[in-house]
């Protein structure tokens, strides 16, 4: 392995970190300090974005991608015939470090393969963040995905050295952990999550107490899990999501779309079309979790397990429960508001605080920058409705408001779906955030 | 105050020339028809008033954007100043003299055509100075980091805070070329410094500077997913006039 240049080194491990898809650089804010490299913003930043449209936020390679591991959905299990490489912690160092100062990055994002095994890989990784930071004086985004399985002590180690934090769920369910990634179990998987949420909420105590002590993963955890390699419905998923969010704490849930890299029998013939709706409604639904005061159970349920493809979660909520329907712009509650199709946090914000001076109506509105398109539908000012439509046929509304062309016209999904994955940073301004 | 003296400012171009040009028109009591350049090619109906930049005039003007309007209107014309805006110096010169009428209430005059053109002009600085934030490159020169930018707007008084305490252990250039203006970093004593030159000419770039931008642009080619390949929200997101600036693009 010795022989390969950086260059090499550099095109494989990217190409095995690729397909991870938190690259945010979000979480925490840090200024600058003397003598030390870089700064942290709270917002994140992205540094460029890929021909896949995808922003590049961070340096996000592996450590090695040399994988003891038999993961059947990965291109690095140790049963593929593919090149192996591993980064000396030197060469990681510089990259980063030179990569940083041309502002070509806002940090690292380093993850590994199991190499041997889970503590010899930390060990590994420790050792590079430790030079990163101690002896390179490296002060800016560092996010470190835990390896399940390794002992405590050195996710700990690590927690001290990153800002962020991430263990990958990997798949939906217990079932296909066992089936696709036989060596990882749930246990292995949450048993570092709940040990960094733990370490952050005894952090957040301790930084309280004393302003200066050391911060244990300020940016908080993450996780990721794979859609499509295996047969859970959207409900299974989502629901999962909602769970982990409220058991660990977590700042987001990443979902990444299936894509076939190797064949095998238990998984999707390889020239299956990642699911990207899928993935896409799954970051719509996340939102509405996050930001809009849903619960998993409202946006999916038992005699709806799947996403409507034409609908996107919240319209398809308000079509489906007309009954709450029309609201009254001046004094329906905020939360209520924010379910109204096309009524995002912005907009709902500005009503809330314009509507204390003075009783809106659809003029006013506009002026506010409400979009009306899909709105209309659902709302009434002073009694006044602006539908074109009659709205007592659900059926009728669905049809206005729906994504036409998605489901009808077979186009290409990525080429259509202009805003899958987390596109900018976890700011409002996402583009899903106004659904 | 009225309208439409038969008569062109010229000044110098600098804030505080601009700064001067408000207390002419003070003093007048009228507004000019336009206003210029000192170097400006000749050809215009009007009769020309060249105004003298004052310092201790400009500093004035500046403090009294503060105290007889409000810190907001203030921070509005410096930043004002910066953008590019069709009739900038005449848009910034009615709402100052609306501020001085109308006192703080002038910034929310939000429908008045002045204030909004001077919002959305406002909009467009931070806007483009945020993309600078993500998509400046550096090149290491040997002894000190130097961009090039080609803004829009004067980005540059924006965007050289962030990069001094980001780089603080190094030395630092920016150079806008579309406007002639540059900016040093020194990080021995943290000097900072604000320069004007046509052009600026960088040293070839060394064998290790050319060794990280190829890796840079292997991983920029690499991080890419195939199956996933999206030009126009990549376009979206990055706009292609920056572009030709950043290093991945360079080949
Ligand atoms: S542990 Fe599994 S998923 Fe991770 S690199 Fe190894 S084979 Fe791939």
């Amino acid at each position: 392995m010795s022989e390969l240049d950086i260059f090499k080194k550099l095109e494989i491990l990217t190409d095995a970190a690729k397909y991870d898809v938190a690259c945010t650089s979000s979480g925490v804010d840090r200024p600058g300090m003397e003598g030390k490299l870089g700064t942290a913003a709270k917002a994140g930043i992205c540094h460029s974005f890929a021909a896949d449209g995808r922003c590049i936020s961070l340096l996000k390679v592996l450590m090695s991608n040399d994988c003891a591991f038999d993961c059947t959905y990965c291109v690095n299990r140790r049963s593929t015939d593919c090149r192996r490489a591993s980064f000396t912690p030197e060469e990681l160092c510089e990259l980063t470090m030179q990569f940083y100062r041309r502002n070509y990055i806002e940090g690292l994002f380093l993850s590994s393969a199991v190499v041997k095994n889970p503590d010899y890989t930390c060990e590994l990784m420790l050792s590079a963040v430790k030079m990163l930071r101690d002896d390179c004086g490296f002060w800016g985004y560092v996010h470190i995905k835990a390896i399940p399985g390794a002992s405590p002590r050195l996710t700990e180690q690590l927690g001290r050295y990153a800002d962020r934090m991430s263990v990958n769920i990997e798949l939906p369910s217990q079932q296909s952990l066992k089936l696709l990634a036989p060596q990882k179990s749930k246990e292995k998987i949450l048993t570092p999550m709940a040990q960094i949420r733990d370490g952050i909420a005894q952090n957040s105590r301790e930084i309280v107490k004393y302003k200066a002590a050391p911060r244990f993963v300020p940016a908080g955890q993450s996780t990721q899990m794979i859609i499509g390699a295996s047969p859970e419905s959207d409900r299974q998923i989502l629901d999962l999501t909602e769970a982990l969010y409220k058991k660990y704490s977590l700042k987001r849930v990443f979902f990444s779309a299936y894509m076939p890299v190797v064949s095998d029998r238990a998984l999707p013939a390889i020239d299956t079309p990642p699911p990207l709706l899928r993935e896409h409604r799954l970051y719509q639904a996340d939102w509405l979790l996050r930001f809009y005061g849903f619960t998993a159970g409202e946006i999916l349920d038992e005699e709806h397990p799947d996403f409507n493809p034409l609908l996107d979660p919240k319209c398809n909520w308000a079509v489906n429960h007309m009954e709450h329907f029309p609201v009254e712009i001046n004094t329906a509650p905020y939360e209520m508001l924010l379910r109204v199709p096309g009524i995002g946090v912005k907009s709902a914000m500005r009503i809330r605080s314009a509507r204390r001076q003075c009783r809106l109506d659809f003029d006013g509105l506009k002026k506010l920058g409400v979009v009306l398109k899909r709105a209309r539908y659902f709302i009434v000012c002073s009694g006044k409705s602006a539908s074109p439509l009659p709205t007592d046929n659900p059926a009728v509304i669905a049809g206005a408001i729906s994504e036409r062309g998605l489901g009808q016209r077979k186009v290409d999904p990525p080429e259509q779906l202009s805003f899958f994955a987390p596109v900018r940073e976890d700011g409002v301004k996402c583009l899903t955030g106004q659904i | 105050m009225s309208d439409g003296a038969n008569i062109v400012y010229r000044y110098d171009g600098t804030y505080q020339g601009f700064l001067c040009c408000v207390a002419q028109c003070f003093f007048d009591k009228k507004l000019p028809q336009g206003v210029q350049l000192l170097d400006e090619p000749q050809g215009t109906l009007f009769g020309i008033k060249a105004v003298d930049t004052d310092e201790r005039l400009a500093a004035r003007v500046e403090r009294s954007l503060s105290v007889r309007i409000s810190p907001l209107a203030q921070d509005m014309v410096r930043k004002g100043f910066l953008c590019c805006m069709e009739d900038k110096e005449l848009r910034l010169i009615r709402f100052i003299l609306k501020g001085y009428r109308n006192g703080a209430r002038v910034t929310k005059l939000s429908v008045d055509p002045d204030v909004h053109a001077i919002d959305k002009a406002l909009l467009y600085l931070k806007n483009e100075a945020h993309y600078h934030v993500e998509f400046m490159r550096f090149a290491d020169c040997g002894g000190f980091l130097a961009s090039m930018i080609t803004p829009n707007n004067m980005v540059l008084p924006l965007v050289a805070p962030h990069f001094c305490e980001r780089f603080n252990t190094g030395n630092l250039v920016i150079f806008d070329k579309t406007h002639g203006m540059g900016f040093v970093y020194q990080s021995a004593g943290r000097k900072r410094e604000f320069f004007q030159a046509d052009s600026l000419d960088l040293p070839e770039p060394s064998e290790e500077e050319t060794h990280f931008q190829e890796l840079w642009r292997l991983f920029y080619d690499t991080i890419a997913v195939e199956g996933r390949i999206n030009p126009a929200l990549r376009r979206g997101n990055m706009p292609i006039r920056y572009w030709q600036n950043m290093t991945e693009f360079q080949r």
